[in-house]
Parts: structure tokens; C-alpha cells; sequence
């Protein structure tokens, strides 16, 4: 049972994931920031028909093919979401779950019919994508995700601090001349390539689970965006990793909710034993400053 | 009080005071200014070029548009006609001249951020894409803090801060741009009286650096000793000059219109306190 830890392909699947389950926490504390938190999951959804219909025009399981068209449909579901709330009468979260439901809906309507119509090896191949599984990955699958991991990485470490001010004041930053739209989009364009990325080893239902929880966790030690992102993607790393390990021990389990129920224990120890979690907080005196300010004012200096 | 500085022809009002001056460009000016929020304007055919070093105080009742007349200026409404430009040229390139000071709600104070950080921000322009900011801009950062009374908050979250705290880290960052136009969206919002007096404070040493200060303010009475020009509005522009021409019963009276109790006490106000024309 241990021994198929120590395979070849079992360590090139950990070292990918673990690459994977980073920039899943760092783009996640992004989204999360963002509020996009229910939009990659609408986009992690409407990738399912994108994947079957890849499918039945390659006819094989090739894992490139598969991840663009599912790319394809979960970046259409997100523009069909962008013109549905024009409309004054729809809201944001109802246009988000109605894209959802309607491309997950047709998406598991595909699958299924795939899988009837014919029933040998290419069943297997897109029911893994619903709830990941790592254990029949090939070295160029891992190459792929690592690769579009890595990308990711760079883009948002160079570009960190024109997120941190587009995130936090977007006004301030479009007047001071940053392109927020652009960043926006991009930003969106990032979860988008976090949440293919995923698909094979966390899966369609999980991976926008895999970008909130450990984000979410990190802000429990921190006050600071950077500290945040960075602890974020350590938890992130983790959870990847104890997921592969988990299914790897215990062969049929899903890789994806093994991910996401690591990924929540680290969260409710967050919650409970961090310095700002529900035990510390409690007994922690009232360091905030009232709201009106009391008479021993800083003085300003002025210049003259 | 002289007609002339009603809207009909309020720009003439704002003479520059030097004959050199006058070759300079203004350094704020819109041209028949309209925006619309839905199809519904808000602003319409707003004219002023503000010539400084000056404070410039924007007044007017709610729903007058002083927020929007900001934002509209800087590109960050859409503009339903007319245009605006600073120093003579678009803003998008004198971007690292003018500096911004939005609505202390804007932004969520439960971002995770320290103070220092968001100071740091008013460097990102200068700094251009990719480039951090290094020692010196920090230092920078920690003097526009102290600048602003500041020192000591650091490290702090900025949801830990008093609201007149986070209205100065505000001023901090648009300090550490070091533009030469600043417009300030409220900045004495939810402050108490001497966190506004110290502000106004440094208001006043920019101008005596030279920079030009545009401010949307709300209250009435702290204007005649405060700002050197106004621009009153009411959806149009109702009169711009220097404040001992324009800051008059009648024209505030026909900016507010009758309804304002707050009238009376001023009209008391300007007999008192303000030499009137």
C-alpha cells in the first residue's frame, strides 16, 4: 500500500499537483478579494460540455484537446453571464447560478450519453473529471498542468502589486492610470486557467473549493495581501498534496474531495486555533481604536 | 455683489494674477461637461478653468453631483459629452500630476492591508509596470505618515483605524504621489473638528508648495475662511469665482434653492465673518 507512494508516477503526480494546489491558493486569494469566488465556480461548471463535446470530435482521451474545449464552453457560460446581468431584472448571483446549472446540466446530459454509446475505456476518462483522480495521469498530463500552473505563477507574481491596487481601490487605481478593466479580465482569465488546470486532478464539482477554502483559512493569520497569498498558497500546496496521498492509500476514494476535505480541515483550524480565529479572539483585549478619537491627538506637523 | 460672477459667465471671474500666468494653460478645465447616469443627466454643460495655486472648494446640496463632477474629470464616469483637460493636455498624460483622494466608503476597510501599504500605493504610478517599491519609496511613505499624524500605524490593518485615521492615510497616499493638482472627494467626511483642522492645515502647505487643491466639501460654514475659489453646482454650474465674490446669499441661495434652513445661519455668517463684495 505504501510502496505506491514511492512509484515514479505517483511522485511526478505529487510534485504537479502540489504546483497545481499553490497557484489555486494564491490565484484564490485574488478571487476571493474579487468576489469572484461564484463566478469561477459558474466557469468550473460550464466547462463539462466543453470537455465531452472535445471528446466526441477527438474520440480519444487527449488531455489537451479536452482542457481547451472545456476552456472554451467555461469562458462562453462567463459571457453569457456578463450579458445576462445587463438586464436590470437579473441579478448577479441568478445569472451565475442559472449559467451554472444550465451548462453543468447539459454538460452531465453529454457524459452520459457518451458513456451509452459506447461503453468500453472511454468511460472511464470523463467521469474522472466530475470529482478528479490522479491515480491514471501520464507524465504529459502532469507536464501540461504544471506547465499552465507555472504560467500562472509568473503572471501574478510580477503583476502583484498592480492587483493589490486594483483589488483594493479600484477607483484610486483607474484615476492613477491602471487599466482595472484589463486587470479585471486577466484576473479572470487567471482562475479560468487555475480551474482547467484542475479539472483532471480535482475535478469540475471541487476545484472552486480548492480556490476559497485555503485563501479563506489564510486570512485567519494575516492582516497583510502579500503574507495572505503566500500562506494561502501553502495550504493550498497542502491540501493537493494530502489529497494525492489520501486517494493513492486508499485507491477509489476521489481525489478532488479528498483535496477539498483537507483543504477544510486547515480551514476550521484556522478558524478555531489562529491568533484571529474563534478561541484566541475571545480573550484578546480590545486593541481597536474608538471611533471617535480621543483628545491626545497626533499633531500634524505642517511645513511652514 | 456683481452679476458677472453668475454662470452666464463664471470663468471670467477666475482672472490669473499675473500677466505671466496668463500663457500658462489652466491647470483644471472642462468644456460644456454633461454626464448621465441612465440615460438621465446629472451634470449638464458645466464650464470652469480653475488657475491656481489655489484651494478650490466644489459645494453644493446632495444629489448637486460634486462626487460626480470629480469622478466625471477623472475619466472614471462616462462622459456623455464635452472634455476636460489638465495642464492643457488629456489626463491620461499628465496621469502622475494629479492626484486622487476618493470617498473614505469606497473601498471594504476589512481588505487585508496594512497602513503603510496603502500609502505606498501613491508610488505605483511613478514606478510604472512590474517595478516594487523599494527603500526609498518607503521612506517616502513613512514622512507622508508622519505628514499626516500618523506615525506609530505602520503595521496596523487598516480597519483597525478611527475614520478620521483612515481619511488621513487617504491624504498620506495622494501626498506620497507627489502630484501637483489633488482632487479630494470629502476628505473632512465623518472627521471630527481638529482632524479637520489639521488637514486644512496641510491643504494650506500644499498650496504654498505651489499645487492646486480641488475639494468637494460639504459644509457650508467652514467655506469662507477656508477656500480661496469656489464652484457651486447644483446639476449646473451655478457660479465659480473667488470665494469673497461668489460665496453671497443670493447665489447660495439660488444653488441650494429656498429650501436650506442652514441659510439663514449663514446669511448672518457672511455679514459677520466675511468681508462681502
Amino acid at each position: 500500500m505504501f510502496q505506491d507512494l514511492l512509484r515514479y508516477n505517483t511522485l511526478v503526480i505529487l510534485a504537479g499537483t502540489s504546483l497545481l494546489g499553490l497557484v489555486s491558493g494564491l490565484v484564490g486569494t485574488l478571487a476571493v478579494l474579487r468576489r469572484r469566488a461564484l463566478a469561477g465556480d459558474a466557469l468550473a461548471h460550464a466547462t463539462l460540455p466543453g470537455l465531452c463535446l472535445a471528446f466526441l470530435f477527438v474520440g480519444e482521451r487527449h488531455l489537451p484537446s479536452l482542457l481547451l474545449g472545456a476552456a472554451a464552453t467555461g469562458l462562453f457560460g462567463l459571457a453569457c453571464v456578463s450579458i445576462l446581468v445587463r438586464s436590470p431584472r437579473v441579478k448577479d448571483d441568478a445569472a451565475l447560478a442559472l449559467v451554472l446549472g444550465v451548462f453543468f446540466g447539459a454538460g452531465i446530459v453529454l457524459s452520459r450519453w457518451i458513456q451509452n454509446r459506447d461503453s468500453q475505456g472511454s468511460k472511464a476518462g470523463l467521469d474522472s473529471f466530475l470529482l478528479g483522480k490522479t491515480s491514471g495521469m501520464i507524465l504529459a498530463d502532469v507536464l501540461l498542468i504544471t506547465s499552465v500552473s507555472a504560467f500562472v505563477l509568473v503572471v501574478v507574481v510580477l503583476l502583484f502589486k498592480e492587483f493589490r491596487v486594483t483589488l483594493f481601490d479600484t477607483g484610486y487605481a483607474r484615476a492613477t492610470g491602471w487599466p482595472t478593466a484589463f486587470l479585471d479580465l486577466l484576473l479572470m482569465l487567471l482562475i479560468g486557467l487555475v480551474v482547467v488546470a484542475g479539472l483532471p486532478s480535482v475535478g469540475v464539482v471541487m476545484i472552486t473549493s480548492l480556490l476559497v477554502i485555503p485563501s479563506s483559512a489564510a486570512r485567519f493569520w494575516t492582516d497583510r495581501f502579500g503574507t495572505m497569498a503566500v500562506v494561502a498558497s501553502l495550504f493550498g500546496m497542502t491540501a493537493c498534496v494530502s489529497g494525492v496521498v489520501l486517494s493513492t492509500l486508499f485507491d477509489g476514494l476521489p481525489t478532488g474531495a479528498l483535496m477539498t476535505l483537507s483543504a477544510t480541515t486547515i480551514f476550521a483550524a484556522s478558524a478555531l486555533f489562529s491568533p484571529r480565529g474563534a478561541l484566541k479572539a475571545r480573550h484578546r483585549t480590545q486593541e481597536i481604536p474608538s471611533d471617535r478619537e480621543t483628545p491626545p491627538e497626533p499633531t500634524v506637523r505642517t511645513a511652514r | 455683489m456683481k452679476s458677472s460672477t453668475l454662470a452666464a459667465n463664471s470663468t471670467s471671474t477666475s482672472r490669473p494674477r499675473t500677466p505671466a500666468a496668463l500663457a500658462d494653460p489652466p491647470i483644471l478645465e472642462a468644456h460644456n461637461l454633461t454626464v448621465a447616469y441612465r440615460e438621465k443627466p446629472v451634470l449638464w454643460h458645466i464650464d470652469f478653468a480653475i488657475r491656481g495655486p489655489s484651494l478650490v472648494g466644489i459645494v453644493g446640496p446632495n444629489g448637486a453631483g460634486k462626487s460626480t463632477l470629480l469622478k466625471a474629470v477623472l475619466g472614471l464616469l462616462p462622459v456623455g459629452s464635452g472634455h476636460v483637460e489638465f495642464f492643457g493636455q488629456p489626463l491620461r498624460k499628465v496621469r502622475l500630476r494629479v492626484g486622487y483622494v476618493p470617498q473614505r466608503e469606497s473601498v471594504d476597510w476589512d481588505f487585508p492591508i496594512q497602513v503603510l501599504d496603502v500609502v505606498l500605493m501613491g508610488t505605483y504610478g511613478r514606478l510604472g509596470w512590474i517595478r516594487r517599491p523599494r527603500a526609498a519609496d518607503r521612506a517616502l511613505a513613512r514622512e507622508c505618515l508622519a505628514r499626516m499624524g500618523l506615525e506609530g500605524l505602520e503595521n496596523r490593518q487598516i480597519g483597525q483605524l478611527s475614520g478620521g485615521q483612515q481619511q488621513r492615510v487617504f491624504l498620506a497616499r495622494a501626498l506620497a504621489q507627489q502630484a501637483d493638482l489633488y482632487l479630494m472627494d470629502e476628505p473632512m467626511a465623518g472627521v471630527d473638528a481638529a482632524t479637520e483642522q489639521a488637514i486644512f492645515g496641510i491643504l494650506a502647505d500644499l498650496k504654498a508648495q505651489g499645487k492646486t487643491v480641488v475639494v468637494v466639501h460639504h459644509d457650508l460654514r467652514s467655506v469662507p475662511e477656508r477656500f480661496d475659489q469656489l464652484l457651486l453646482i447644483n446639476q449646473r454650474l451655478v457660479a465659480h469665482g473667488p470665494t469673497s465674490e461668489v460665496f453671497t446669499a443670493e447665489i447660495l441661495r439660488k444653488t441650494y434653492g429656498g429650501r436650506l434652513a442652514i441659510l439663514d445661519e449663514l446669511a448672518v455668517a457672511v455679514k459677520t465673518g466675511m468681508p462681502t463684495t
